[in-house]
């Protein structure tokens, strides 16, 4: 069946910012959509809240609005853009929710807009628990037994049926928000309220508890003709009662017999048809009891989803891609596999590898959560690994994850424990379950043991065990001193790393002695090596390498080697020798290449913005006619989509895995570089290793990257520069600590060296609290010394983009925050232009950046933090590398400022290119989104920790609608009128006065505490007096709880002010109140609450911003 | 391709198993299952799950399987599972030590079963690799050899693979089929219930010639609503037409179809004289077209896989099925009388025909899956409808 030609133009909503169930696999999914409906012709409309995805640069769409993804605003870009038909699958459960909202308000059918992809009905009888469960028992499949509840009586008439311990899912919230399992009658009831609450229906489902059955999914892909295909059955190692998403998963599904994956199989295209998906991609997943197979559905997803993003890497089949070409009518026999080149759309994947994806979890940022997992999504990224086996596939992904494992380390705190301490760590389903069953082996735990207690298929177990028990036998005995000994190691995925820490291990059980022997240099360490056969991780490279012991390439073509694929898409992994040497497909090419390593998995403050830095590389460098090779090991990516890169290895960023890929690239054609400032952290830690090896890197060195890093040796440079920088000084032990903050004089700002994210970074009051950070500094950073620097308090700080190409400087932006410096910038909402700065201010800054860049000679990207305090500009920080801001100056801008970049890195003179725009008729606003929900018992405030998952961009003539759009777009909906609680501190009071009359003038009505309320009193503004926490019953916390407040503003000063307000800041994230902890943006809600009053907000596409 | 000087690997320490191609390429590894060597031709299999079933299945007889999917063995062995019970592959080759089974239906270990059977397992293998090779330079005659001493005679083992004739000519259906007449009993499979057994209601009389057909044939032939008898694939038309069949089922099965051609294509021709309803499966369908005077080929490369997107062509249903074969009816010369009905998506090649004016058909992939999916099902139904 060809292409639709009744429709012309289609509007794609995308998924909006990152959050915690929403990540960067729908900009992977989007983009794929639209680089797929451009290609048919297509007149293709999106909207997208975030700016830092791939599928809002303006080349993706022919009209780009950067818009909040909510029903009123969407309905005004159908309005405007009139699209024939809305394709909702691509973004996410927003895009679905968004999608059926405009349908039930008639939207849809107002201006003739047909849904394709799944129809109002199919997803809301997906969504909805009791029509799902109709439907699935019609068609003979068994759910599990449940009810659904709408009111917490209800709920307890419902468990009467099913059980406990239960299982309470909220309805339309996505990675099961609200929901989790109760085990006995009061925590039955407490997460029934929360997921009546999280449910925009206020409807749960209560089920049976299928705790410690298996737990699979199936991804399918189904076309108008009623074909459907299997894409790829994942079974997860965590058995049911862990959210999916929090789960370590493997592909294909290994513990079913044929009979079982084909009774799997039959059910999910059941489900498909029976829902009525008319097109596209869905995913399907089922409880399996380990007893008997008993086989249930527990959900499905009518739409691109997390896990179709981890089929598409696992299998090599573009789901997102095909998807959306059965949605404009194709079938699946019409079309072929663009990947691999080779077979058609509707060859179902064969792999012949396994493949497994860990979660990536940041409970660490979050003080007061409790790691534990349950149905309620907490990751906050994957990390997905290739191998040709079980052992090596999960070994890769440990290694990959970035968290210090380089393998299944040892779990310290268990070590030598009693039996029962280790049935309790194994008994709680923790992030770090896996290392905990190893543990368990090391201690003498059996498989059944083991298996009794976690419920771990016992295959799983055995393979983990094998490892174990290897792990044993080189301490034992040392390295292997042959090829085929070290080969059968590196087959079971042992790093190098790993390997040199058993073998040291090996020698020197007692104690760490070993390990610090076998650092040191000299007769000790030679002797030492002697008997491990290598020491370190280099030392058992150099083993390797000796041997000729080197991984081979192998190809994903989603057919198993059954047809010649033309896919360049690669993975690692050791083979023995077959008829001669063993075989290795990579055939690097003879052309000129640059390697651009990635971000590995999304953690807070490494996220989508650096995977968009890389992808802008990547297409910049094949413009410039370079062939691009990726390396990266985050399935959620678009770095890691097929057409990005000309040659994509999914591999771990590790020195060891970097450099094997790099020696094989260089065997044919020239590497011109490697790009390492483009992924954060994550490549510019593996510089040292390339540049040892040889490796060229591309643009600014190492050295200066280090330089800017180095305080010391930085601090040196601001001097001879001339420029400004807060009092600071670097300190090694407490003592050194104390003496250097009496020097600058409190509040200080204090943070652990190398750091990303501002992890451990606070504002420290006094040497009681200075003692009390310390013992956790050093614990988070090991040996290295803590940074402590003047707080600017209330000054604002501000972030400059620019470009370098070693004579030239170019600003692509400067960025003021709109909270105050101390907040973590990551966490800050920004203008672009600033909105609030004089001209010669900004003109300094840009002159201060000039001379920086020149200085450190910067080629590429440099991104500077700025604080402005009493007309000075004080320099804070200086990273020589691609920032999280690059993605939104470029948006701001309308600039490709990271493609400019990487081919300046790659040689090319900014003076080649079109100089910037300056003036703005517009302004764009950052603000971040905060996962705080995800948490209960979390404190919801802003620090120099960074704390947001990710971010949106309000555009608009002037900031205070942009600032609304931007809060609308993070989720933030400002009340248009009622009571405005009023707390601040006493140097906000002044600032804060102006707000509070606007909101007065506006017909707000203000309640505020003691001297908040005598100051806004005496000032003459209309104030009703309200209790504190701590001055009695009714207080503020009660009118918040009572749903009587409308807005909150709220500021602290000091720990004992912060402590008393969290239970103000709790009950308001409880209770959706808007609430700002800043007095700047306070004062900005105020401005855009006048904004909004009255007017109906515009849209307006990127392209027509840029074209005017 | 690696070439003579380095096809003589020395002898790993501790490999105890052996795969030796005609040619003089040997490949170390770890022996598994039956001692002792077996002569066959290697061939793969993409199927993720199923070994049991493929293992079992009289079309690979006389081959050595090449496993693409690294762990085999994972839900071990169990009585169910088997497709027949004469001897299929030889052996096997897969890339992982097979681990101890992990399912509630096992009941043994795939090492162990395979010993049991006479077959010969060789693990730590790249079955990539050798699945590349296939791919380019053909299915290749080879011994499987495995000795817990470790102790091989190459040059020997050579001798055997180069002066073993190959598959090319073989009449191997004449080896797996039946000897004897067996009145069918049992239907499908289900969880929890095992299989059905055959109602004892009057039903149409399939008579199926078993070339080395697979049972869950027979069982989907009986679910459909058949009283089955099978038949050996030497069975003449007279013997046939005294079982009074309604219609006659022509199985899968191994080898050469000219081979077995030779004496079935003028049984079958028989059967489509009078109007006998016909449905052929693989073998049984290229016999099938041989005797509507079609011509088969050998495959530049064969389908092996359970994968297979097949498109049929009365309304355009894309159907995902198994298959395993390397000939294929030629579709650029059919005869006036012979309908394409079905054909690959992957290369075009023949997947399905229809005698025009006959109730007779045939296709070229595994509606009866054992390992695969069950898309094709209607296949059966649509036979049995046609015996009315």
């Amino acid at each position: 069946m060809p292409k639709r030609t009744d429709i012309s133009s289609i509007l794609v909503i995308g998924a909006g910012p990152i959050v915690i169930g929403q990540a960067c696999e729908f900009d992977y999914s989007g983009t794929q959509a639209i680089k797929a409906l451009k290609e048919e012709g297509y007149r293709v409309v999106l909207v997208n809240s975030n700016p830092a995805t791939i599928m809002t640069d303006p080349d993706m769409a022919d009209a780009t609005y950067v818009e909040p993804i909510t029903p009123e605003i969407v309905a005004r870009i159908i309005e405007k853009e009139r699209p024939d038909a809305v394709l909702p699958t691509m973004g996410g459960q927003t895009a679905l929710n968004t999608a059926l909202a405009l349908f039930n308000d008639g939207t849809l059918e107002k201006f003739g807009v047909k849904m394709i992809g799944a129809d109002a009905d199919a997803i809301d009888k997906a969504e909805d628990r009791q029509r799902f469960r109709e439907a699935m028992d019609k068609i003979g499949l068994e759910s599990a037994r449940s009810g659904v509840a709408h009111t917490v009586e209800e709920a307890f008439a419902v468990l009467e049926r099913t059980g406990l311990p239960s299982i309470i899912r909220p309805s339309f919230t996505l990675g099961g928000t609200g929901g989790g399992v109760a085990y006995n009658k009061a925590e039955f009831e407490q997460i029934v309220k929360s997921g009546l609450d999280a449910s925009p229906t206020t409807e749960v489902l209560i089920e049976e508890s299928l705790l410690g059955w298996k737990e699979y999914e199936m991804e399918v892909v189904r076309d108008r003709h009623d074909n459907s295909i299997i894409i790829c059955s994942i079974e997860n190692v965590d058995p049911m009662g862990v959210h999916t998403g929090d789960s370590i998963t493997v592909a294909p599904a290994l513990t079913l017999t044929d009979k079982e994956y084909q009774i799997m199989r039959s059910a999910s295209l059941a489900v498909l048809r029976e829902i009525g998906v008319e097109t596209g991609g869905s995913n399907v997943q089922f409880a399996v009891n380990p007893k008997d197979g008993r086989l249930i559905v527990i959900e499905m997803n009518p739409r691109v989803s997390r896990s179709s993003a981890l089929a598409s890497k696992a299998t090599g089949f573009p789901i997102a891609r095909v998807a959306a070409k059965l949605a404009v009518g194709y079938t699946l026999d019409e079309l072929t596999n663009e990947i691999t080149g080779a077979t058609p759309a509707s060859f179902e994947p064969s792999i012949d590898y396994v493949v497994t994806k860990i979660p990536r979890f940041a409970f660490e940022k979050f003080k007061g959560a409790q790691p534990l997992l349950s149905t309620a999504m907490k990751s906050v990224g994957e990390v997905m690994a290739i191998g040709r086996n079980f052992k090596e596939s999960v070994q890769k992904a440990l290694r990959g994850l970035e968290t210090g494992l380089d393998g299944f380390n040892r779990v310290l705190w268990l070590e030598g424990g009693g039996r029962d301490e280790i049935t309790a760590a194994l008994s709680k389903q923790t992030p770090d379950r896996l290392l905990i069953v190893g543990q368990a082996f090391r201690e003498g735990f059996s498989v059944d043991e083991v298996h009794a207690i976690t419920h771990y298929d016992k295959w799983f177990l055995r393979h983990i065990a094998e490892i174990i028990a290897e792990e044993t036998a080189i301490m034992e005995d040392g390295l292997p001193t042959d090829a085929a000994g070290l080969c059968r190691l590196k087959a079971m995925g042992f790093s190098d790393k790993r390997l040199a820490t058993l073998a040291v291990r090996g020698i020197h059980v007692a104690g760490g002695l070993g390990e610090t022997q076998a650092r040191s240099s000299g007769l000790l360490h030679d002797a030492l090596k002697m008997m491990a056969g290598a020491t370190s991780e280099d030392e058992v490279r150099a083993l390797r390498h000796k041997l000729g012991v080197h991984p081979v390439f192998k190809r994903i073509d989603s057919c198993a080697a059954e047809f010649e694929a033309i896919t360049p898409y690669m993975y690692s992994t050791y083979e023995g020798p077959l008829f001669g040497a063993p075989e290795c497909e990579a055939a690097p090419s003879n052309r000129k290449k640059i390697a651009i390593l990635g971000g590995g998995p999304n953690r807070i403050g490494q996220g989508i913005e650096f995977d968009y830095c890389c992808c802008h590389a990547c297409f910049a460098l094949e413009d410039a006619g370079y062939e691009t090779i990726m390396v990266n090991c985050n399935p959620e990516t678009v770095s890691t989509d097929y057409d990005t890169s000309d040659r994509l290895y999914f591999e771990p960023l590790t020195a060891e895995d970097v450099l094997e890929i790099l020696r094989v690239e260089q065997q044919n054609g020239e590497l011109v570089g490697v790009i390492v400032q483009f992924g954060g952290q994550t490549p510019l830690k593996l510089a040292q290793a390339l540049e040892d090896a040889g490796i060229p890197i591309l643009g600014t060195s190492p050295d200066a990257i280090d330089l800017a890093e180095d305080r010391e040796r930085f601090s040196a440079l601001v001097e001879r520069l001339g420029l400004l920088q807060p009092a600071n000084g670097i300190a090694r032990s407490r003592d050194e600590a104390v003496a250097v903050a009496n020097r600058i004089g409190f509040p200080v700002l204090i943070r652990p060296s190398y750091v990303l994210g501002g992890r451990a970074m606070e504002i420290v009051d006094s040497v009681a609290q200075l003692d009390d950070y310390i013992a956790t500094a050093v614990q988070v950073s090991g040996d290295s010394p803590v940074l402590i620097d003047q707080y600017l308090r209330d000054a604002i700080e501000c972030d400059v983009d620019a470009l370098c190409d070693g004579e030239q400087v170019v600003v692509a932006g400067v960025m003021q925050h709109i909270e105050e410096a101390g907040i973590h910038s990551g966490d800050s909402a920004c203008t672009l232009p600033p909105y609030s700065l004089p001209a010669s201010i900004i003109a300094e800054m840009e002159r201060q950046a000039e001379a920086l860049a020149l200085a450190l000679g910067v080629k590429g990207l440099m991104n500077i933090q700025f604080a402005v305090k009493d007309g000075k500009v004080y320099l804070i920080e200086v990273n020589p590398r691609a920032s999280r801001t690059v993605p939104f100056v470029a948006k701001a801008i309308g600039q490709p400022v990271a493609k400019i970049a990487a081919r300046v890195m790659a040689g090319e003179k900014l003076a080649t290119f079109p100089p910037f725009k300056r003036e703005f008729d517009y302004m764009a606003v950052k603000e971040a989104v905060f996962p705080f929900a995800r948490f209960p018992g979390v404190d919801p405030v802003l620090s120099p920790e960074m704390k947001s998952t990710g971010e949106v961009m309000g555009i608009d003539s002037n900031f205070a609608v942009a600032f609304a759009k931007s809060q609308l777009g993070a989720g933030t909906r400002l009340p248009d009128g009622g009571v405005v609680f009023i707390s601040v501190k006493d140097s906000d009071k002044p600032v804060i006065l102006p707000a509070a009359q606007q909101l007065v003038a506006l017909g707000f009505t203000l309640i505020a505490t003691g001297g908040t309320a005598r100051y806004l009193a005496d000032a003459g503004v209309a104030v009703e007096p309200v209790n504190k926490v701590a001055e009695g019953r009714p207080h503020i916390v009660d009118r918040i709880i009572d749903g009587d407040v409308a807005l909150i503003i709220n500021t602290t000063e000091g720990w004992q002010s912060l402590k008393d307000s969290q239970s103000i800041r709790a009950s308001a994230l409880h209770g959706k109140v808007p609430y700002y902890t800043t007095a700047a943006a306070s004062v900005a809600a105020a401005q855009a609450i006048a904004a909004l009053r009255g007017a109906k907000l515009e849209v307006r596409s990127l392209q027509d911003y840029y074209n005017h | 391709m690696a070439d003579a000087a380095t096809s003589h690997a020395p002898q790993p320490q501790g490999a105890t198993g052996v795969l030796v191609l005609a040619d003089g390429h040997v490949a170390w590894g770890k022996g598994f299952g039956a001692t002792g060597d077996a002569v066959g031709e290697v061939c793969f299999n993409t199927a993720m799950t199923g070994y049991e079933e493929v293992m079992t299945d009289p079309s690979y007889a006389g081959q050595i399987v090449t496993f693409t999917f690294p762990h085999i063995g994972n839900v071990g062995v169990n009585a169910e599972d088997l497709e027949s019970h004469v001897d299929g592959a030889v052996g096997c080759v897969v890339r992982e030590d097979v681990t101890a089974p992990s399912n509630f239906r096992a009941e043994g270990e795939f090492d162990a079963w395979l010993a049991a059977k006479g077959k010969i397992g060789l693990a730590g293998i790249d079955t990539r690799a050798l699945t590349r090779r296939i791919r380019l330079s053909g299915a290749p005659n080879a011994v499987i050899a495995h000795h817990p001493d470790g102790k091989f005679d190459i040059p020997a083992l050579i001798q055997r693979a180069a002066q073993w004739p190959g598959l090319e000519g073989m009449d191997l259906a004449r080896v797996v089929t039946r000897h004897e007449v067996e009145s069918w009993n049992g239907g499908t499979w289900a969880l929890g219930q095992g299989y059905a057994s055959s109602p004892t209601t009057p039903r149409p009389h399939v008579v199926a010639m078993d070339f080395g057909a697979k049972d869950n044939i027979f069982r989907n032939l009986d679910h459909a609503g058949a009283k089955v008898t099978v038949v050996p694939g030497t069975t003449p038309l007279d013997g046939v037409l005294a079982l009074a069949p309604d219609g006659v089922f022509l199985s899968n099965g191994p080898g050469d179809p000219a081979a077995t051609g030779a004496y079935a294509v003028p049984v079958i021709q028989g059967l489509l004289q009078r109007d006998v309803p016909i449905f052929g499966i693989c073998l049984g369908h290229q016999m099938l077209a041989l005797a509507a005077g079609a011509k088969t080929t050998k495959m530049h490369q064969g389908h092996r896989g359970a994968n297979h997107p097949v498109k049929r062509l009365a309304d355009g249903v894309v159907e995902i099925t198994s298959m395993n074969h390397g000939f294929a009816v030629d579709n650029t010369a059919l005869p006036d009388t012979v309908e394409e009905t079905h054909v690959s998506l992957f290369d075009g090649s023949n997947c399905g025909i229809a005698i025009k004016g006959k109730r007779a058909f045939g296709v070229q992939y595994h509606p009866e899956a054992s390992p695969g999916p069950m898309d094709s099902f209607y296949l059966f139904q649509k036979f049995i409808e046609s015996l009315a």
